[in-house]
């Protein structure tokens, strides 16, 4: 089993995604610079957060065109697991791989504080280790988290459970006062209809040590890591 | 030869930038100001060779495939001489 995380210029949080991966996930994981174009050696990709090409034009647009992306394309057409977190859900909305768009938070600020989120399907690779309707305690560091899309987008990802995580208050409830950003509908991540690859505006990677005051991210990357046991 | 690229957000998309404009120059004393959204503007210069369809198509596909994300955003070219 192996672990990717990809390093595009600007990118500021593989460094935390890789040590979760080596230290409390406890597998072997690798950097990938983003001109590489073979993947064949990694069981999943994470495309991490930062501010790919200093989010230049918008926020995950010129990554797109990264060398690596193709691969990333070819690597989730095979069924591997690609998991985008906050400036790497931002990647994925704008190479295609995940419908909708994020665009600039309600509110205009750059919003970091914990934000609790419900987990609103365990029948993915990276929440089948948690109950469903579990409320998490995740960070979000982002100014641009506002998910978008159209109405026919919104019906098919609640019609096929697309729809993993949604911002809601200490209790579960999924209220205007506890979207941060102005999403759709509280929408925090979402998967693909094949369900293996998955984007999120909350930082996991930030939540696996009690020390960083959360242990909660830890079951999204112990569920992927059951995932690909499975998978392989 | 100059393509001039207008790139929108869709009427349908909330835009805080826009809003958060229109507010300042309410502040300022403007009246009668319905409503301000923000855009972006590029200028792209292309072979004089070129013919102006030629110019065109170039800067369209641009537009589409770089310059605009279609799920949120519309694009407008103009060629300029």
């Amino acid at each position: 089993m192996k672990f990717g995380v990809i390093v595009f210029p600007g990118s500021n949080c593989d460094h935390d995604a890789y040590h979760v991966i080596s230290k409390h996930v406890g597998q072997p994981v690798e950097f990938i610079w983003h001109k590489e174009t073979d993947l064949s050696d990694f069981d999943a990709v994470i495309v991490p957060g930062g501010f790919s090409y200093g989010d230049y034009l918008r926020a995950g647009a010129l990554a797109q065109f990264s060398p690596v992306m193709k691969a990333v394309k070819e690597f989730a057409a095979e069924g591997k697991f690609v998991f985008g977190i906050c400036n790497g859900f931002q990647i994925l909305c704008e190479a295609g791989l995940l419908p909708g768009a994020l665009i600039r938070n309600k509110n205009l600020h750059f919003i970091c504080k914990h934000v609790n989120l419900k987990v609103e399907s365990n029948h993915t690779p990276y929440t089948s280790e948690i109950e469903q309707g579990q409320v998490l305690s995740i960070p979000i560091a982002h100014a641009e988290g506002n998910y978008v899309c159209d109405d026919e987008t919104f019906h098919q990802l609640e019609e096929n459970n697309q729809i993993i995580f949604r911002y809601c208050d200490e209790s579960g409830e999924i209220t205007d006062e506890s979207n941060p950003n102005g999403a759709r509908s509280n929408i925090a991540g979402i998967c693909n209809q094949d369900r293996n690859v998955l984007g999120m505006m909350p930082h996991p990677e930030r939540a696996c040590e009690g020390l960083l005051g959360s242990n909660d991210g830890k079951n999204i990357f112990r569920s992927l890591t059951k995932a690909i046991a499975a998978h392989g | 030869m100059k393509a001039k690229v207008y790139v929108t957000l869709k009427p349908s998309v909330l835009d805080p930038q826009g809003k958060a404009i229109h507010h300042s120059v309410e502040l300022l004393g403007f009246e009668k100001i319905n409503d301000v959204r923000q855009g972006k503007y590029f200028e792209i210069a292309l072979d004089a060779a070129l013919t102006e369809t030629e110019a065109r198509e170039t800067a369209e596909k641009i537009a589409k495939d770089v310059l605009a994300n279609p799920v949120i955003e519309d694009y407008r070219v103009e060629i300029v001489q």
